[in-house]
C-alpha cells in the first residue's frame, strides 16, 4: 500500500498565507464578524479572459492549486479532487437573484454555468488541461476531509501517484445575512469577538481556498506525510476521548506520541464544548494550537487547519499566534488535527514529518 | 446613433465583465469576436439576451447573430431598426 506525502501546498485566506512562510504577518481581526479575505493579485496567476467571468471563490482555488503545484514541483496530476460546503454561492445568488429580477426570463449563461459547486476543480482542470479524475464533494464540514480521504484511497491503491486536493468556500452578500438571521454568525457590534473568551452561539464567518498536492512517493520538498484520517458524522462530548485514543491505536500511537494537537475552536460555546474537555484534560500536556480566529469558520476551514499543521511540520515552529498553551516540543514530528461543528461532521487527521 | 453605440459599448464592458476595457478603446468598426475585442460563444449568449431584455429583440436565427454582432456598427444598425422598446 502506497503512502501519502504532501509535497506542496497553497493558501488564500484571511491572513496573508501565500508571499510568507507561516504566518509571520497574520493579523488578529476580533472586530469584524465576517473576515475579509486577504487576496492576491489574481491577474499575475489567471489570464484576463479567463478572470472576468471568475467569483472570488473560483479565483482563490485556481491561485492556491497553482501554488501547491509550484511547491511540489509539478505541471499536472493524475487527480483534482476538491471539497467545498456550499460550492459557488456568490454566482448562485446573481443566477437566483437574476430569475427573481426579471420574472425567469433572460437568463444569462455565465452565472449558471460558474454556479455549480465543481466549478472550481472544472476551471483548474481546464487550466492545467488535465482530463483525468475530477470530483467535487460538497459534505458540510467534512467536505475538504472526504476529498482528502478520497485522494489518499487513490493513492493507496495505486490508482494515482499525483492528486491535487483542496477546500474552497466563499462568502457572498445575501447567504451571509440570511447566516446572521439563523444565528450562525455573531451579531454586530458585539465585539470583541474572540473566539476562546466566547460565551455566545455562533461564529465569525470566513473563507478561502487551501490546496495541496499529493504524491505517493517523498521526495526533497516533502513537507509531511498523511498517516490517517478519519470522519465520523455525529459523537457525544464525553465519547471524543475515547475516539481519538482508538483512532491513534489504530496507529500504533499513543497520546504521549502526539507532538502538537490542532484543534477547530471556532467560539461557539456550545460547538467549542467539544475541545475544552480536550485543551483542559487528554492533552493538557501537549502543545496545543488553534487556528479559526485567523481563518474564520467555514465548511472548509479545516483545510486551513491542515496547512497549519503541515507548516508547522515543515518549520518545526508553531507561531505564537496560534498557541493555545505555552508548550513547546524540540520536534514536532505526529500532529493530530480534530474538527467537528456543532457536534457533527467529526474528523481526526494524522500527520507526520518523513 | 452616437448616443447608442456609447450606450452599446458601456452595456458590454458591464455585461461582459471586460474590467481592463474603458469605452474609448473600443472603436465602431473593431470586430467583437475574433481577433478584435475576443468575445467567445458564451459572450455571443449574453449579448442574445442583453438585447431581449434592454430592446425587445428575439434571434430567431442564430446564423443573423454573426452578422448582427460583427461591431459597434452593425449592433447599433440592427438595434435601430428593430428595436421595440
Amino acid at each position: 500500500m502506497k503512502k501519502t506525502y504532501i509535497n506542496g501546498l497553497g493558501c488564500i485566506s484571511a491572513q496573508k498565507t501565500f508571499d510568507t512562510i507561516f504566518l509571520e504577518e497574520a493579523e488578529l481581526n476580533e472586530d469584524d464578524i465576517i473576515l475579509p479575505l486577504k487576496a492576491p493579485v489574481y491577474k499575475d496567476f489567471i489570464p484576463p479572459v479567463a478572470i472576468r467571468r471568475m467569483a472570488k471563490g473560483v479565483k482563490n482555488g485556481i491561485v492556491a492549486s497553482t501554488l501547491a503545484l509550484r511547491v511540489a514541483h509539478l505541471e499536472t496530476v493524475d487527480a483534482i479532487i476538491t471539497g467545498t460546503g456550499m460550492g459557488c454561492i456568490e454566482d448562485s445568488e446573481k443566477f437566483l437573484k437574476a430569475i427573481l429580477d426579471n420574472d425567469e426570463q433572460f437568463l444569462t449563461p455565465t452565472s449558471f454555468i460558474q454556479s455549480t459547486h465543481n466549478t472550481v476543480g472544472g476551471q483548474i482542470a481546464l487550466g492545467l488541461q488535465c482530463k483525468a479524475y475530477n470530483l467535487t464533494y460538497v459534505n458540510g464540514s467534512v467536505s475538504f476531509e472526504s476529498a482528502l480521504f478520497d485522494a489518499k484511497m487513490k493513492i493507496e491503491e495505486g490508482e494515482a501517484s499525483s492528486i491535487l486536493v483542496g477546500g474552497i468556500d466563499e462568502t457572498s452578500d445575501y447567504t451571509m445575512s440570511l447566516f446572521k438571521l439563523a444565528g450562525f454568525i455573531k451579531e454586530e457590534n458585539q465585539g470583541p469577538y474572540s473566539v476562546l473568551e466566547a460565551t455566545t452561539n455562533g461564529v465569525v464567518f470566513g473563507e478561502g481556498a487551501t490546496f495541496f498536492a499529493l504524491e505517493n512517493e517523498a521526495k526533497e520538498n516533502t513537507i509531511a506525510e498523511i498517516l490517517d484520517l478519519e470522519i465520523l458524522n455525529k459523537l457525544d462530548v464525553s465519547e471524543v476521548e475515547d475516539k481519538i485514543i482508538s483512532f491513534l491505536a489504530l496507529n500504533n500511537f499513543e497520546l504521549k506520541d502526539v507532538d502538537a494537537v490542532v484543534l477547530g475552536y471556532n467560539g461557539d460555546v456550545d460547538s467549542d464544548s467539544y475541545y475544552k474537555n480536550l485543551s483542559n484534560t487528554t492533552f493538557v500536556n501537549t502543545p496545543q494550537v488553534y487556528y479559526k480566529h485567523l481563518s474564520g469558520e467555514y465548511d472548509t476551514a479545516s483545510a486551513f487547519g491542515l496547512w497549519v499543521g503541515s507548516k508547522i511540520i515543515q518549520t518545526q515552529n508553531i507561531p505564537d499566534i496560534v498557541k493555545l498553551n505555552a508548550l513547546d516540543k524540540p520536534a514536532y514530528k505526529t500532529i493530530l488535527l480534530y474538527n467537528q461543528r456543532n457536534g457533527n461532521d467529526h474528523s481526526f487527521t494524522l500527520i507526520s514529518s518523513c | 446613433m452616437e448616443a447608442l453605440k456609447q450606450e452599446l459599448k458601456s452595456k458590454i464592458i458591464e455585461v461582459l465583465n471586460l474590467e481592463d476595457i474603458a469605452i474609448a478603446d473600443i472603436n465602431d468598426d473593431d470586430a467583437l469576436f475574433g481577433d478584435g475585442l475576443g468575445l467567445d460563444s458564451i459572450d455571443a449568449l449574453e449579448l442574445i439576451v442583453m438585447l431581449d431584455k434592454d430592446y425587445g429583440i428575439k434571434l430567431v436565427d442564430p446564423k443573423e447573430g454573426k452578422t448582427i454582432f460583427k461591431s459597434i456598427e452593425t449592433m447599433a444598425a440592427y438595434i435601430s431598426e428593430n428595436r421595440v422598446k
